[in-house]
C-alpha cells in the first residue's frame, strides 16, 4: 500500500522530479544518474532512498549495481484492468439481450420440461 | 453501454450490475445451459466458445474453453456451490493462462425489476500478477478489434 503523505514528501523535492523524469525514460544505474546532476553518488542514493520508501521506484540487484526503475502505478493498473473487464462484459452481455430476445417465454417455458 | 455499472467494492471486490428486457427465469437459464451460455460468454467479437461444460447443481462442474479460430485461447474451470433458481448462483472459478489465476469467488443474483431483470454479480479482485496476466491477454485481443474498427473507418472514407 503505497502512504500518500510519503509520496508528496517525495515528490516535494525537485531532484528527486528530475530523477523521476529520468527514469521515465528508462532503468537506470546510480552512477548514470549522478553525472547529470553533478551530485555525489551517496547523495543520489540518499534521494533513491526517499522515493523508493515512497513506493514509486523500484530497484533490482545487479553484481555490485543496484539499477532502479519507476513503480508501475499501481492505480492505473487497476483502472486498466477494470476498462478491459468492463469492456468484454459489455460485448457479452449486448449478446446475452439478443439471445433472451430469441428465447421468448413460450419457448423457454417448454424448452425447460423437455430438458430434463 | 450505459446499462452496465461496474465497481470496485474496497481493493477486494468488484460489482456488476446490468439490467435485461427479460425475465429473471431467462436470464438465470441464459447461464446455466451451456447451449445458450455459448452463444453469448464470449468476449472480444471472433471467440467461439467451442468447450462449455456446466453442470448447474452444487458440486457440479464448470469448464469454459475459448478460441480465437487461429490457434490461440485459453480455457477456465470452477465448481458450483449453490444454486437458487432462479435468483442466485454461487460458484468458484480460475483462468488458466496458462498458469491457474487464483481462485474467483463469483455470487451473480437476479431480481424481478419491473418486467425485466436486474443481475448483480460480486466478485473477487484479482492480485496485481492476475491482472497483469489478464492484461497481457487481453490487450492482444483490444489491439484487434482496434484494427477492425480502424478498418471499417477507413473504408467510409469517400
Amino acid at each position: 500500500m503505497r502512504n500518500l503523505d510519503h509520496t508528496f514528501a517525495a515528490l516535494a523535492d525537485p531532484t528527486r522530479r528530475a530523477i523521476l523524469a529520468r527514469l521515465a525514460l528508462g532503468e537506470t544505474t546510480v552512477m548514470e544518474l549522478a553525472q547529470p546532476f553533478e551530485m555525489t553518488q551517496p547523495a543520489i542514493s540518499r534521494h533513491l532512498k526517499v522515493l523508493e520508501d515512497a513506493g514509486l521506484i523500484l530497484r533490482r540487484v545487479e553484481g555490485t549495481k543496484r539499477p532502479c526503475r519507476l513503480a508501475p502505478d499501481a492505480t492505473r493498473e487497476v483502472d486498466a484492468w477494470l476498462a478491459m473487464l468492463r469492456k468484454a462484459l459489455s460485448a457479452n452481455y449486448d449478446r446475452l439481450d439478443g439471445v433472451l430476445a430469441a428465447m421468448g417465454p413460450a419457448k423457454h417455458a417448454k424448452k425447460r420440461k423437455g430438458r430434463r | 453501454m450505459t446499462k452496465l455499472s461496474l465497481k470496485t467494492e474496497g481493493d477486494r471486490f468488484v460489482v456488476v450490475t446490468r439490467r435485461f428486457a427479460a425475465a429473471p427465469e431467462a436470464v438465470y437459464r441464459a447461464h446455466t445451459d451451456p447451449k445458450l451460455i455459448q452463444k453469448w460468454m464470449l468476449g472480444p467479437d471472433g471467440w467461439t466458445m467451442p468447450v462449455c461444460i456446466n453442470e448447474a447443481r452444487p458440486g457440479g462442474k464448470i469448464r469454459y474453453e475459448w478460441s480465437d479460430g487461429n490457434g490461440g485461447g485459453f480455457y477456465l474451470t470452477g465448481e458450483f456451490v449453490e444454486l437458487v433458481p432462479f435468483s442466485r448462483i454461487v460458484h468458484v472459478e480460475r483462468m488458466y493462462l496458462p498458469d491457474p489465476t487464483p481462485d474467483n469467488h463469483v455470487t451473480t443474483t437476479f431480481a424481478k425489476d419491473g418486467t425485466g431483470t436486474l443481475m448483480t454479480m460480486r466478485m473477487s479482485l484479482p492480485d496485481a500478477a492476475t491482472r497483469t496476466a489478464m492484461l497481457q491477454s487481453g490487450m492482444e485481443h483490444g489491439m484487434e478489434a482496434g484494427y477492425v474498427r480502424l478498418e471499417d473507418m477507413l473504408q467510409l472514407r469517400p
